[in-house]
């Protein structure tokens, strides 16, 4: 448990103390809440949506912000590796098991600080929370979104070398996730073997969790969307942790 | 008994096909300095790294301070402190906060761990910049640092990976004096992987040196230059070829080289035999552009055990690489 603590501890003081990272990274989930939540609120209504197109897309891009921020903070584990502090913690004399914990919670709190950002600055264009309850459901899908993500991306790293192949993990991997979940529409509203491909993207579950927690409109059973990307974290821990066992340095 | 903090039986490491490490044995006593000396792509960091638990050999078995490389490796990683060739500090954080997380890593209590790090910081002189984010630290700083986060866990031995490389002469020597101190007065045993052999000179009990994953040579630094026979003299002349093959046959000579437009010969009391060469040469007609006598250093002793000079097979071989690897890096 110390072990998972002094690395989390690491990946925080490196997060606050890159005041541009944050910043840097809340300028995409911020783009397109201004842009596509203003830019269609009037041109776009959605069935049972009484909050407009801006209310519907903020658990979207609030789950954007948590799986680009968890995916970052994963895949930077291949600087570490470049830049040699991977061998210091290698070395020494604690399971890999402990160091991927770790690097996993360091980069979940880090996306789920994000995803916080995003909804606060939600609340002043017209996020009203139905309830407490409601926002602690939201925040429990997001840390499992955080979880989930972050470990993937670990699993990512341990396989790469270096940066060069990160571009192919943003066209191929990262946007289409983002692209296929609910983020942006109603799923149910999409030709059937559209909805069916997006049944397979595990963030349409957090979406729709964050969304059942903030707005209480949901096309998948939470307790589905709870189970389906439980599933999901366990299994991309079980993966990462399992690909990072094998990291030679 | 006094135990061996290092033991090496007939290690050998390869990648595909080439032979990193060739069945090499050797042992080290405790609170010694060992050097194992040789060029770039010898296979010292590889026999470091494997003796680390950082990688496995592929047959032989090493013991570091009692414990298998193979089978304990939490306890031979809580026994040593390494410094490796590349920088290994995370750049973002403070020196402390560097010192703190190994410090956490290897479950050091809180009050023990932060005497430590004081006295450590102190050692190598950076307490006063505990605070400073080490992306400011210079090469000789980081590596000061690299060095006191080493031996936070107080190791029983201490790897050091090239330690100097790239460090001016200046923090080169100051950086010897603390690891002389260390050795003498914490009484860790310390192996050293370098390719200058001033340094091996100057601070290593016992040198192996390592060519091609062999070792070819291994005794104190005094007795290898001893064993090449005396004084070194180097003669330089136009007509090279022909006075080597004059004098090589001379009577004392111990061995003797062609190499570079020089000849270089090994012999005892090479002051009283200098009149006799130059005589020799004057009476053949062939001129001699200078001549000097000089003690052996290890460089000879490798050019003695190889037949090449240390740094021209670096120009060949090691660089390159290095460079290559360099161009990867910075083309990321």
């Amino acid at each position: 448990m110390d072990i998972i603590y002094t690395i989390w501890l690491r990946s925080m003081k490196r997060f606050m103390r890159s005041k541009s990272r944050i910043i840097g990274s809340l300028g995409m989930p911020l783009f397109f809440l201004l842009a596509l939540g203003f830019g269609l609120n009037s041109v776009v209504s959605i069935p049972g949506m009484s909050r407009g197109y801006i209310g519907f897309i903020i658990p979207g891009i609030v789950a954007m912000s948590i799986l680009f921020t968890s995916m970052f903070s994963g895949i930077q584990i291949i600087w570490d590796k470049q830049f040699g502090f991977l061998k210091e913690t290698l070395v020494a004399p604690v399971s890999r098991t402990e160091i991927m914990l770790g690097q996993t919670l360091g980069g979940a709190s880090t996306a789920l600080i994000q995803g916080l950002i995003i909804l606060v600055i939600s609340l002043f264009i017209g996020l009203r929370p139905e309830s407490m309850t409601g926002f602690m459901i939201a925040l429990g899908f997001m840390i499992l979104t955080g979880i989930a993500f972050t470990a993937f991306g670990i699993a990512i790293a341990s396989k790469m070398n270096d940066m060069h192949g990160f571009q192919l993990i943003m066209n191929f991997v990262i946007f289409p996730i983002f692209g296929l979940s609910g983020a942006l529409f109603p799923i149910n509203s999409l030709p059937p073997w559209v909805k069916t491909l997006t049944l397979f993207d595990p963030l349409t579950y957090g979406v729709e969790g964050i969304r059942y927690g903030l707005l209480g409109t949901t096309q998948i059973n939470p307790w589905i969307s709870f189970a389906a990307l439980g599933g999901f974290t366990i299994a991309m821990i079980a993966f990462g942790s399992y690909l990072f066992k094998k990291v030679g340095v | 008994m006094k135990m061996d903090a290092i033991k090496v039986e007939n290690l050998t490491k390869k990648f595909g096909d080439n032979t990193a490490v060739d069945n090499i044995s050797f042992t080290i006593a405790e609170k010694e300095i060992f050097g194992l000396l040789g060029p770039n792509g010898a296979g010292k960091t590889t026999t470091l790294s494997i003796l680390a638990t950082m990688l496995a050999p592929s047959s032989g078995e090493a013991y570091v301070n009692g414990f298998p490389v193979t089978k304990e490796q939490d306890s031979v990683r809580k026994s040593i402190g390494i410094v490796f060739q590349d920088q290994s500090l995370d750049e973002e954080l403070t020196a402390y906060e560097n010192m703190d997380f190994h410090g956490r890593l290897y479950r050091i209590q809180k009050d023990v761990r932060e005497k430590r790090i004081k006295t450590l910081l102190e050692l190598v002189e950076l307490y006063d910049r505990k605070d400073s984010i080490v992306k400011t630290f210079s090469g000789g700083m980081r590596r000061r640092l690299e060095i006191a986060r080493g031996l936070l866990h107080e190791p029983k031995v201490l790897f050091l990976d090239e330690p100097t490389l790239g460090l001016d002469p200046q923090t080169r020597n100051h950086l010897w004096e603390y690891i002389e101190k260390l050795n003498k007065e914490k009484g860790i045993t310390i192996i050293l992987t370098t390719h200058y052999m001033e340094e091996a000179d100057k601070l290593c009990g016992r040198v192996a040196i390592i060519d091609k994953g062999k070792i070819i040579a291994m005794n104190s630094p005094e007795e290898l230059k001893d064993e090449i026979g005396g004084d070194v003299i180097t003669i330089k002349s136009p007509y090279n070829d022909k006075l080597y093959a004059l004098i090589k046959d001379m009577a004392g000579i111990k061995h003797s080289e062609t190499h570079d437009g020089k000849i270089t010969i090994s012999l005892p009391n090479a002051e009283e035999r200098v009149m006799e060469i130059a005589g020799l040469a004057t009476k053949n007609g062939l001129s001699i552009s200078s001549l000097s006598i000089s003690k052996p250093t290890l460089e000879d002793v490798f050019l003695h055990f190889t037949g090449r000079n240390i740094r021209e097979q670096e120009a060949n071989g090691g660089d390159n690489m290095r460079m290559f690897q360099r161009a990867r890096m910075g083309g990321r």
